[in-house]
This record gives structure tokens, sequence and C-alpha cells, in this order.
């Protein structure tokens, strides 16, 4: 079994928010037509279907909406993370993303305690992985 | 809107769970044909009735698959449907089938979940493409696989847990009660002697003595992966007039999506079950008072405790108090998941999910083992695919 990570790999359609991950900024997409921000990137707005979303930079801080610690590997490829510490951040701008915590000891993690954006250069890869870290 | 209820379940097949079968695998397509016949013979219906069928996926063609199965049963069939709602696949087959039958598109509809494992391909075959990451998608373009993935969020366990950890901060989180489920559905396994766990009881602090997966869910809170097989033919009033055992009507159905991942559920506390449920029960006419028996996916015991109060059967935030203060197993007071849910039954692939059905089935006929209830007229059967992202529920009414 493979133990090489799985890495995102970018669209056409988001490739500007991994782009902007590289130069260590938070850019996430806002359709005007209903005044949402949107994440994960799409086509699409999801709440009007509008097809121009407009790129706008963000501090990309946050409160942890939910997390758990994983003490099993969710994957094989995940087993040197252990405890995997993954989390759902709610950005101040209301879009909700996955991510996993990092400077942190697991039993300090607390729902609701404030987040900053932790920008990952994966060694090896053309990729940024946005990981956060308590404010 | 709906359904007049003339629809019924009115036999059934399963094949008793095993963790590593030691025959050798068989098609998905052998398998259909025969969870058929012995759905079929239970029903005492020939195999030339059968005017419809439900499948899901099958190993052996990615597209095509209703035709595929059609032309392998030697079946002509005026409704063919294919149902990919993971685990709430088996619910959601019967209420297409219930429609099939009141529209009069069919009399005698198969809904089959195969579950056996199929046979090694021989050297030399492209490997069968198969998801590396649970039901996480990793193909390209799939947003899971460019934002989730990576940060290890994937597969199943992950998902639940946020969720329990969510709903305990809103709620409260009550290790005891969430591990009753577990051991109330073991007692109801116990005389159950087709479950996997039968003669293997457990106790609250069995539960939480087990290994912790994912806060805050212990091994013995998670479904065990096993083979199996199940199927159920529903057909209509007129036809089960002429079968041999009490048919379950179908009065009612709901079924609702709402996300793939849960990290994008607008309201993550919200689950699919509860608009699912209030159109089942108006559609059925019946209250929640009047069901007898609930037999709800239960893949975790987040997910039942969730589905309870969804469900309506307790107010919102309510539901470790009604755990803990009602007897779930088959001669409680509130029985759930009388055959010992998947999580002591087992949870043969779809067919874990179809255990629900067949349980459902089975008390309001009155044919359960040593776990039968005194009497059920009606029972609550939901299923639940995906992170409790998309839920299917279902009014069974005995005669």
């Amino acid at each position: 079994m493979t133990t090489e990570k799985p890495l995102p790999v970018p669209t056409p359609v988001t490739r500007p928010f991994w782009d902007a991950l590289r130069e260590h900024r938070v850019r996430i997409q806002h359709c005007a037509g209903c005044e949402r921000w949107v994440y994960y990137p799409r086509s699409h707005c999801p709440g009007c279907l509008s097809p121009t979303l407009e790129w706008r930079d963000i501090s990309g801080e946050g409160t942890v909406y939910t997390f758990t610690v994983a003490r099993a590997p969710t994957a094989p490829q995940f087993l040197d993370e252990l405890p995997q510490k993954i989390a759902v951040v709610e950005l101040d701008e209301g879009p909700k993303l996955t991510t996993t915590l990092v400077n942190i000891e697991p039993e300090a993690i607390r729902i609701g305690m404030r987040v900053r954006p932790v920008y990952d250069d994966v060694e090896g890869a053309e990729v940024t992985l946005l990981r956060y870290e308590p404010v | 809107m709906g359904l007049r209820g003339d629809a019924a379940v009115v036999g059934i097949a399963e094949l008793k769970p095993v963790r590593k079968p030691e025959e050798p695998g068989r098609s998905t397509l052998d398998q259909w044909a025969d969870l058929s016949r012995m759905a079929l013979a239970d029903a005492g219906i020939d195999a030339h009735e059968v005017d419809g069928i439900v499948t899901s996926s099958i190993r052996e063609a990615p597209s095509f698959v209703p035709s595929t199965v059609a032309e392998y049963l030697g079946a002509q069939v005026n409704f063919a449907e294919y149902v990919d709602l993971g685990g709430a696949t088996a619910a959601g087959m019967v209420w297409r089938a219930a429609n099939a039958v009141e529209l009069g598109l069919s009399d005698v509809v198969l809904c089959v979940a195969p579950s056996w494992p199929v046979p090694t391909p021989p050297d030399g075959w492209a490997p069968t493409p198969r998801g590396a990451f649970g039901a996480s998608s990793g193909a390209y373009g799939s947003p899971q696989a460019e934002f989730d993935i990576p940060y290890g969020n994937l597969a199943q366990n992950c998902g639940y847990a946020m969720i329990a950890q969510r709903y305990g901060h809103e709620y409260g989180y009550d290790p005891e009660a969430l591990a009753k489920i577990a051991v109330d559905q073991r007692t109801s396994a116990c005389a159950n002697p087709e479950a996997i766990f039968y003669g293997q009881p457990i106790t609250v602090d069995d539960v939480l003595a087990s290994r912790m997966i994912a806060d805050p869910l212990h091994l013995l809170e998670i479904v065990m992966p096993c083979s199996g097989g199940a199927a159920v033919v529903v057909t209509s009033r007129e036809r089960a007039a002429r079968t041999p055992h009490r048919p379950v009507y179908v009065t009612g159905f709901g079924e609702r999506l709402v996300f793939k991942t849960p990290t994008y559920a607008e309201d993550l506390m919200q689950t699919p079950i509860a608009a699912a449920s209030d159109q089942a029960f108006a559609m059925a006419g019946v209250a929640r008072s009047d069901v007898d028996m609930i037999s709800v996916y239960d893949c975790y015991t987040i997910t039942v405790l969730m589905t309870i109060e969804d469900a309506g059967f307790c107010p919102r935030g309510e539901g470790q108090r009604f755990v803990r203060t009602h007897d779930l197993t088959y001669r409680g007071d509130f029985p759930c998941n009388t055959h010992g849910g998947q999580l002591s039954f087992g949870q043969p692939g779809l067919a874990g999910g179809m255990s629900h059905v067949t349980e459902g089935a089975r008390q309001v006929m009155g044919r359960a083992a040593g776990n039968q209830m005194a009497r059920c007229d009606t029972a609550f059967v939901s299923g639940n695919g995906g992170i409790m992202s998309e839920q299917v529920a279902l009014i069974f009414q005995g005669a």
C-alpha cells in the first residue's frame, strides 16, 4: 500500500486559491449577486448559481467549529501524523473549511477557540496546505 | 401527496453475516439472482412475476446496471431503478418500489443488496477501481480530493466524530448514554442467532473501555464491516393477499439529501432525517406515539441518538436523557434496532442498511427470532448515507 500523501491537484477553477496559498495569502470567492462568501472554490455560486464569482483576499482567521483527534489513522498515509488533529474552521466571513491544527496539544483544543492560518509549504511539491494554529 | 399505503413487503432473504467468508467470492450478478430467488421463495411468488427491479452498483458493470441485472435475471421489467444513497440505499429502494407498485408500473418489485465478496480477477486484468479513501472520492476534480482528503478528513470515522463533538458542544455530551445505545442493541442481538455478535453481551463499561478511535467515538460505538446480503419483495395489496405472511404496508416515506462532506453543511446539527421523517409521518397519517419500534441506521451510536431526536421521538438535545430513561431492547418500552442494529447484527455493506428494512418488516410480520416483540404493528425505519448527508424515512404498518 502506498504511503504517499494525497495532495491537492488544482483544477482551472480552483487554481487561484492554491496560487494564493503559495504566496501565503488566503483568497476565497465572493458572489456579488447574493452577498455570499464561497468555499470551496467552484464555478458557480452555491446560492444563486451565478457564474461570476470574484476572488478576494481575506485574513483567513476564524474559530474552531468542531474537531476530532483521530487515534487511529484515517488512512495509512497519515500514520506519521498521529494523533491527527482534524478540524472544521469557520472563517470570519462565514464559510467553513477542513484543516488540521498545529502547534497545539490535543487536550487543549476547544470548540470556539480563535485560530489563524499556518502556511505549510509541502516539501517536494508545488503546493501549500492551509493548516491552523491558536491565535 | 403520497402513497395510499397499498404496497407491501411480502418476502425476505437475508444471509447470515460473517466476518471472513471462507467460500470463494461470487459475482454481484450471481448474488443478485440468488437473493432474488430466496426472497421470492419466501413470498411464494414465481420469478416470472417479477416486473420491477431496484439495484445499486454492481462490480461487473460501471453503467447500464439495471438492464444488466434484468437480462441476467431473465426478467422483463417496467421499472428499473438505480439507487446510489450509500447506507440509505436500501430504504430508498423500498419507497421507490412502493411507488412503482402504486402507480401500477409493476406488480412485483425486487430490491436487492448483494454484499458478499466478488472473485479476484485473474492476472492480467486491470484492477477494479476502488475507493482508496472509503466513501470519499479521490478522483480528479472532486472537492474532497482537493479540500478534505489532504488533511486526513476522509472516510467515515472522523466525520461522525466531528458531528459528535459539535453535538456535545451544543447540548452536552454523556458518554454513558451513547454507550447504552450500543449495550441495549447488543442485548437484542443476543436474542437473535443471526447477529454476528450473538452470544457476546457487553456493558457500558466495556464500551467506554474500548479503544478510542476518533474522539469521542470508542471502538464499540462503530460498526464492524462484514459480509452478507439481503433482499425484500414489494407487491400490490391484491397480490399480497395471496402470500403467506402478514403484509407490511409502506404507508409513508421521505428522503432528503443535503451535502456530501459535513464540513460544508449549513447546519450540521439539523440532520436530513428531520425533514424526511416529517414527510413520512404526514404521508402515513401516523403519530410518533403510534410507532411500536424503530429500526434506524446505526453506523455509530451518535447516529442513533440524533435520529431519535430529529425524527421527532424526543426534543432536540434531550436524546441522551431519553436513552437513559428508556429500555431500547426488543422487550423494552422503546424498542430500537431489535436485530442488534448494524453495531451488533453486523454491517455487511449495503445489506447493513437493508437489515433495518428487514427487521422492521420482520417485527411487523411477527417472524423475528428470540428478539420478536410481543406485538408490532407500526415500525419506523431509517436509512442514512454518507456522513448523515442523505437520509430516508419509512413507515411500515401491518394490516
